[in-house]
């Protein structure tokens, strides 16, 4: 069982980066969890972006939900706001895709245009 | 929805939407009296009589998107094809309580599921939500308090992503030891361990 011990460890770690963070506006990667984006597969899309996002220290990078953005069919979907930059919207994402867009799009600045709504539409 | 547990993360959300800051989310398993009974809590802004039987119809909904809210009826459906019912309490600048209960070993009855994943993902992005999970199976009792972790963490923000996946951890290991260690309904769908489940030979 995970101790309250590791917690506090965790909290002084997290703490030394905490200032840091507060001077950097940051990226919102924004999940949509309405029934129709849960259904379709949305959790494990959450969790992916969390992981990847831990796993590469991005302290500056928020990871949010939102409800039922209206394109139903096209869920699960993922928001990247940028600072400064226009939305992308990234449709139909899986684990694996929501990865690429961490690290393609958030980490390395190029947006992944296949998986957008854009290049969706066009099919 | 394939598992319980993406029910629940659903049902959440309508609290969230409520405005609520304190939701608790209660499962109590007794497989001796073979039940199983799910309630969300919340203390958000709660619906008059009318608006709360109006939220089982399917082409009800508050939101302005789309025309049909569906969480509410799937999980009545879900609890009514077991044996059980779902039933909602509420009352206008209180709060609303869900709660859907089934025959535990009802051969339709979806696995709970990843409710470590369902936890930590409502509280990894809802940082200004207290999230109370309480999980009993046989009274063992496994309970989670972000109140109680927000205390330990103080100025550090319970949505930092290492202290989620301590979140992460934390449930599956309090989960595991409720059900005695082993993965119970993994084993018990599977066929084995069931001397210890009477409940199991209904079928």
């Amino acid at each position: 069982m995970k101790t309250i011990q590791e917690l506090e460890e965790i909290r002084r770690r997290t703490l030394q980066t905490l200032n840091i963070r507060k001077d950097r506006s940051g990226t919102r990667i924004v999940v949509g969890m309405a029934t129709c984006g849960i259904a379709a597969g949305a959790r494990p899309v959450l969790h992916a972006i969390m992981d990847e996002v831990k796993d590469n220290n991005l302290s500056d990078v928020v990871v949010a939900q939102t409800g039922c953005i209206g394109i139903c069919r096209l869920e699960p979907i993922v928001e990247v706001y940028k600072p400064g930059e226009e939305k992308v919207t990234y449709v139909r994402m899986t684990p694996e895709k929501a990865r690429r867009v961490v690290r393609e799009h958030v980490m390395l600045d190029k947006v992944v245009s296949e998986y957008t709504i854009g290049s969706e539409e066009k099919k | 929805m394939k598992e319980l547990s993406l029910h629940i993360l659903d049902i959440v959300q309508n609290s969230i939407d409520a405005g609520s800051n304190i939701i608790s989310i209660t499962i109590n398993e007794d497989t001796i009296r073979d039940t199983l009974v799910i309630k969300v809590k919340d203390n958000g802004k709660g619906m008059d009589a009318q608006t709360a039987r109006k939220a089982r119809d399917p082409f009800f909904t508050s939101r302005t998107t789309r025309k049909v809210g569906l969480g509410i009826p799937l999980l009545a459906a879900a609890a009514e094809r077991c044996g059980g019912s779902l039933k909602i309490n509420s009352l206008p600048g209180k709060g609303t309580e869900i709660s859907a209960s089934f025959i535990h070993s009802h051969i339709d009855r979806a696995p709970i599921g990843n409710m470590w994943d369902t936890v930590s993902g409502l509280i990894a992005c809802n940082e200004d939500v207290d999230f109370i999970y309480t999980h009993v199976f046989n009274g063992n009792t496994f309970k989670l308090d972000t109140r109680d972790i927000k205390k330990i963490l103080k100025e550090v923000p319970i949505t930092s992503p290492e202290v989620i996946g301590w979140i992460r951890d934390r449930i599956k290991d309090g989960i595991n030891s409720m059900y005695g260690g082993g993965e119970y309904e993994n084993n018990t769908r599977a066929g084995r361990d069931k001397a210890s489940h009477p409940s199991d030979f209904k079928h």
